[in-house]
Parts: structure tokens; C-alpha cells; sequence
């Protein structure tokens, strides 16, 4: 079996009947907090382990491994550290479902069925470009702000990085994401599905800051940010928002933003659609009303019923998804599972998060593993003992509005789906058969 | 990047306090950034308000221009008369003109190919260019007639198509309303 097909909580091989007994005991005895369902889980791991030993009598003896019994590689005098050779199916990957005639104005997804944490690492973190990805020196980057202000300036990034800085964990989340699956079953895994989704640490400056700084004339309304790369993206921003919680930011995961994730500098909005964080940052004009550029006119629009188009639909609504296992993975033999993923909403925190196993007849809520933060992916855990049967698998999340993540059906009531549609943040089921086998069962 | 470089602070402290989603850190009463001149960022500011035209530059460029210079410049790429090439599909037609959601203000196509085309070689064109370009490719639309001429006040005052035009809402979400069914959904 290919590694990156294996369901990552899978019980081991041994005697499948006494251990998916075990497990279903165990399964009972494991209430709420996240704290506890850890240490239950360590505890039934030892317990797994004294239910498969005391039943195979074939002697099997270890042997001391080649790692023991040589020397390993050196620590080089400098380098930056890769991941493991046997975790190289870990990549981030472009669509095989909508394929580009071109690979500038392009996406690639992160394997989010491998992320083990909220975390997303920067090289996994996904892309979205509308001209390539430049290098640009930082030496040479500079932002202005001008338009509608009482002195326009400029900074250079030496400048931006001798404000004090602020740090907060943020999803960020493409507006196509699972554009190619709403009516019909076109991906396999969910990093196709929803892989245009990551989160980290960012650090910058907060822009409120600078506003302060250049002064806004009364009057002022929208802002234009605008890139420094081929395509200069642009996108038209409420100064509302901007003087909220938007930050210039220069740094992910604790180090210099990559170069394909706007380096060295790159607007960064919390909870909104992933493009209006324009990357590779040069240049914020301030007016009193928005632009409609191609971005937010035939981009990045959704589309309604009787032809219309909505705009601006910038905040990216509560979802969630189960990435353990999904679509593409084999079930290791009936027994116990942990159904992992990921909830989040771009209007605050994560209230709840509710598992159904039965194709939505029933649903039980699941554990929500801390952090839960504002705007920024959480963790979900829930114990199922699978009985070897057809099942359909989903996850529904609550936000801190009490707003429901809702079926596709309920969103096609509102919206037309139909070509490139945007905000799907429906209820995402994944079928299992009795071979195991899971896959996208979103129609 | 020297960030031993010691930036002397311009001396604008303006200490207003903005209530933010940043608990810990109001703004420094200090200013790192430098002062500019709106005529020194007139290389950078090439963005068009298109629902009004605000911001398009003076210069001009006739639909015979737009079809030399696309020939030489698009085509490659966009395929004869914009009907689709090796890396764009078609241009021309179709219930919502230039793919996509749409145009609904005209200045859209000029500053689109202004800040992103050609593709290979972007922000290379002259104004006059540009404004052939958008002449050329709204007459193959049949917007505009093939003997037209395109200005600041001539693009301005094109009209889209009025279902491209009026095609828009603006955000009215949530739109859904679901519940909290446990049993029996
Ligand atoms: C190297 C290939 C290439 C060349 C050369 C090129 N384009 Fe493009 N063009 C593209 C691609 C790819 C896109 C789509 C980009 C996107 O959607 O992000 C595009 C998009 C466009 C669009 C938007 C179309 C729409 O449906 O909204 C226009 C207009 C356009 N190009 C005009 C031009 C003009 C005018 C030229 C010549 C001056 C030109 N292009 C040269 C590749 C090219």
C-alpha cells in the first residue's frame, strides 16, 4: 500500500476480533476533554499491545537494527533541515481535476490529510498565483501608501521590521476551495477537495498602525492593495476591516515568508478569501470607493441565480472537513478509528463540531482539541469503533455566531451552482465499503 | 537584508490610538517610513476606478492599432482574433463577453492589460497601446464600431451589455440557515 493512502490512526495487524472488542469497551469508557481523550488513548495503545502480544505465540525476535549499529549522517556545518526521505510523498500538489493550459495564473494544494497539527508547514502551505511566483530582494522592496491621505510614504522593509511586531495564528483559506466538487464526485483526496487551505503564525506589523501614520482624509472608504509581482494583483479592501484586524505581515511559522507565499512582504486579512491577502505587498491607495477590478468583477465572484454574480463575498464561512481517514485512504480492518480534522470559520471561533458515521441520520459531537482560536483551523477528534460496513462519514461545525455549516442542498437554495464556483463551505462526506476503501461521496 | 541598518524616524509621531483586534500592542508614537511625493509613485499608480474611469490616462489608440499590435504581441498566447490559443481560452463572445463573470464597467479591460498583459512581459505597454488593445478586443465584441477611437472619455462612457452591467449583488450572506439536527435528520 502506498504510505499516503494508509489511514493514519489505523489499528495495527493482530486478532481484529479481540481487539475491535477492546476497542469498543475503550471507545466507551473515553469521555470529552481533549486532555483525556489523550490519555485514554495512550492507555488503550498499551492495552492494544498486551491484547496482540498475548496472543501470538509464533516466535518473532527482534533484531538490533542497521540505525543502531552505525554511525548516522554528520551535522553539517549549515543547512536547512528536510523532512525524512520516506516522507517525500508529502508534497504540495497543482489540480488534476481542472487542469490549466498554463502554470503561472495557477494553484497547488496542501496535503492536508498529512498535516498532524494546525500547523501548516511553510513549504506545504498552498499557492495561489496570478503571474508566477518573483524572488524579490528585500533590500530593493518597498511599500507606499498614498491616495486619500495627508502625507504619503514610503517604507522599506528595514523600516516595517523596526516596528514592534504582533504574532497570531490564522487560517487562511482560498474562496475555490472545493470548487471542482459540489454536484458531482471529481476528486479523489481531500487535499484536491480542500487543500486550498492552511494556517500558521504570521507576524507583521498591524496596518491600522501605518493608516495612523499617513492620515486618513475624511472621506476615506476602500482601500487598493496592490503586488509587486507580474500580474500586480489588486484588490479593493473596506477600510473598516483594514483598521480592524489586518496586518502587513512578513514572517509564517517563524521564519521569512517563501517566496510563493508573498515574500518579503504581503498583506495578511483574517477570515476573508485568501486572495485579498495580496501577496508580495507594494503598494496600499486609499479612496473612497472600491475599484471593481477583474479580481472582484469576472474573478472571485460567485455566481447567483438569474445570471447575477455576487461581489465582494469576502469572508470565508464556517466549514470543516474529516481528513482522517478521506477520500483516496484503506481502512486497516474493522475496529477502532479516530476520525480527525479540521473546523474553522472566518466570523470567530469554532463552537462545535458534530460527526455523523450514518450519511447524516444521526450525528454525535465530537472532542475539540485546543487551541481554539479566532479564525484559525481547530482540531477535531472522534472515536468510532467502524463494524466493517458501508458507511458515510462527514463532519457539520458550529462558529461562535451559531451560525451552522450547511449542506451543498442548502447552499444551492440561495446560489446557482454552476462553472467556477466559489465558497463551498458544505458538509463534505467520505464513503467506506466493506473493502475498506474510502472515498468522496459528495454526490 | 542589514538589519543592523539603523532607520532614523522621520519625526511624524502621531499617537492616535486605534482600538484593533491587537490586544497587547497600541501604535508606537514613532514613524519608520519616509516621505513620498504622489509624482514620485506615478510609475506604481496605474489603477483605474472603473465605475468611473477616475485615473485613466491621457492618450489615445484606434481598434486598426490594437489588431497590429495583438497580432504581435497576444496572439501567441490568445489565438487569432481572441478566439483561444495555447494558453487563454476565447475573448470574444458569449453571453458574458470576456470570460468569466464579466466586465460590467468598461475601464475593467484597460486596467487589466495595463498591470497584467502581455503576460510575458507586463507594465511594457504604452498608454496609447493599451488603449488600441481595449479598442481592438471591444470590437471584437461588437461594442464598440471597427473605425473607433479610444480615449479616457470615449472608454468611460462605453456601456456594457445591462445584464453585464446590472449583473451584480453585493455580499448578503449567510444565506443559509441550517440547524443543529442530531436524530432522526
Ligand atoms: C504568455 C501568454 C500571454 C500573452 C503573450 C498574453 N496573454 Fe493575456 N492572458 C494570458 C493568460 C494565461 C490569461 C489568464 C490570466 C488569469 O486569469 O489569471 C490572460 C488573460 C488576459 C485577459 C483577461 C481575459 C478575461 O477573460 O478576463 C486579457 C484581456 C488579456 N489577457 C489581454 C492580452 C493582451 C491584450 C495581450 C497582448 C498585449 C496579451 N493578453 C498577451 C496569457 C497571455
Amino acid at each position: 500500500m502506498k504510505k499516503d493512502q494508509k489511514v493514519l490512526s489505523a489499528t495495527s495487524s493482530g486478532t481484529p476480533e479481540k481487539y475491535s472488542e477492546h476497542m469498543a469497551h475503550e471507545q466507551g469508557a473515553v469521555k470529552s476533554t481533549s486532555r483525556r481523550s489523550f490519555l485514554g488513548s495512550a492507555a488503550s495503545a498499551v492495552a492494544a499491545a498486551t491484547v496482540v502480544s498475548t496472543s501470538s505465540a509464533i516466535a518473532n525476535p527482534l533484531e538490533v537494527q542497521p540505525s543502531s549499529k552505525s554511525m548516522g549522517r554528520t551535522t553539517v556545518p549549515q543547512g536547512y533541515g528536510m523532512p525524512s526521505k520516506y516522507e517525500d510523498h508529502v508534497t504540495r500538489n497543482r489540480t488534476d481535476v481542472y487542469v490549466n493550459k498554463q502554470n503561472y495564473s495557477d494553484w497547488s494544494m496542501t496535503p492536508i490529510q498529512h498535516q498532524q497539527g494546525i500547523i501548516t508547514p511553510n513549504g506545504l502551505i498552498f499557492e495561489r498565483h496570478h503571474a508566477g511566483i518573483p524572488d524579490i530582494d528585500p533590500d530593493t522592496h518597498e511599500l507606499v501608501i498614498h491616495g486619500m491621505v495627508r502625507q504619503p510614504m514610503r517604507y522599506t522593509m528595514d523600516n516595517l521590521m523596526r516596528y514592534p511586531s504582533v504574532s497570531k495564528f490564522h487560517f487562511m483559506e482560498c474562496s475555490g476551495n472545493g470548487l471542482t466538487d459540489w454536484l458531482a464526485v471529481k476528486s479523489k483526496t481531500v487535499q484536491q477537495t480542500h487543500g486550498l487551505l492552511s494556517c500558521s503564525q504570521f507576524t507583521g506589523v498591524p496596518l491600522s498602525w501605518l493608516l495612523d501614520e499617513v492620515g486618513l482624509e475624511s472621506g476615506a472608504k476602500w482601500l487598493l492593495f496592490e503586488g509587486a509581482d507580474g500580474s500586480a494583483h489588486a484588490r479593493s479592501i473596506p477600510l473598516d476591516k483594514a483598521l480592524d484586524d489586518v496586518m502587513l505581515v512578513f514572517a509564517s511559522g517563524g521564519e521569512m515568508l517563501r517566496p510563493e507565499n508573498g515574500y518579503p512582504l504581503r498583506a495578511f486579512i483574517p477570515g476573508w478569501e485568501g486572495n485579498t491577502s495580496v501577496k508580495w505587498l507594494r503598494r496600499i491607495k486609499v479612496s473612497d470607493q472600491p475599484w471593481h477590478l477583474r479580481s472582484e468583477t469576472a474573478r472571485y465572484t460567485d455566481p447567483m441565480p438569474e445570471g447575477k454574480f455576487r461581489q465582494f463575498s469576502m469572508e470565508m464561512e464556517c466549514k470543516s472537513v474529516i481528513t482522517n481517514p478521506s477520500g483516496g485512504m484503506q481502512m486497516q480492518g474493522p475496529g477502532l478509528y479516530e476520525l480527525q480534522g479540521f473546523a474553522w470559520s472566518g466570523n470567530g471561533t469554532v463552537k462545535a463540531v458534530d460527526i455523523t458515521t450514518d450519511g447524516g441520520r444521526s450525528w454525535r459531537t465530537a472532542d475539540l482539541e485546543g487551541p481554539v482560536l479566532d479564525k484559525c483551523l481547530t482540531r477535531f477528534r472522534y472515536r468510532w469503533n467502524w463494524d466493517g460496513g458501508p458507511a458515510k462519514i462527514a463532519s457539520r461545525a458550529v462558529d461562535s455566531t451559531g451560525y451552522v455549516q450547511p449542506t451543498v442542498a442548502e447552499l444551492a437554495e440561495n446560489r446557482r451552482i454552476a462553472g467556477f464556483v466559489q465558497h463551498h463551505n458544505g458538509i463534505f462526506p467520505w464513503a467506506i465499503n466493506t473493502k475498506g476503501e474510502v472515498s468522496n461521496a459528495i454526490a | 537584508m542589514q538589519l543592523r541598518k539603523i532607520t532614523i524616524a522621520s519625526g511624524l509621531a502621531l499617537a492616535l490610538s486605534f482600538s484593533s483586534a491587537f490586544a497587547g500592542g497600541s501604535k508606537p508614537a514613532v514613524s519608520f517610513g519616509t516621505t513620498i511625493t504622489e509624482a514620485d509613485i506615478a510609475a506604481w499608480d496605474i489603477d483605474i476606478q472603473t465605475a468611473t474611469g477616475k485615473g485613466l490616462p491621457s492618450g489615445s489608440g484606434s481598434v486598426a492599432e490594437g489588431k497590429a499590435l495583438f497580432e504581435m504581441q497576444c496572439v501567441a498566447c490568445h489565438g487569432v482574433d481572441a478566439a483561444g490559443g495555447s494558453q487563454y481560452g476565447s475573448m470574444v463572445g458569449g453571453k458574458r463577453p470576456l470570460t468569466g463573470g464579466g466586465y460590467p464597467h468598461a475601464s475593467i479591460l484597460f486596467d487589466y492589460i495595463r498591470r497584467a498583459m502581455p503576460m510575458n512581459a507586463p507594465q511594457s505597454l504604452s498608454n496609447d497601446e493599451v488603449y488600441a488593445l481595449t479598442a481592438y478586443i471591444y470590437a471584437l465584441n461588437e461594442f464598440i464600431p471597427q473605425d473607433a477611437v479610444l480615449d479616457a472619455e470615449s472608454l468611460a462612457s462605453i456601456q456594457m451589455p445591462v445584464h453585464v452591467r446590472d449583473g451584480f449583488i453585493v455580499d448578503d450572506r449567510p444565506d443559509t440557515a441550517a440547524t443543529r439536527c442530531m436524530e432522526d435528520c
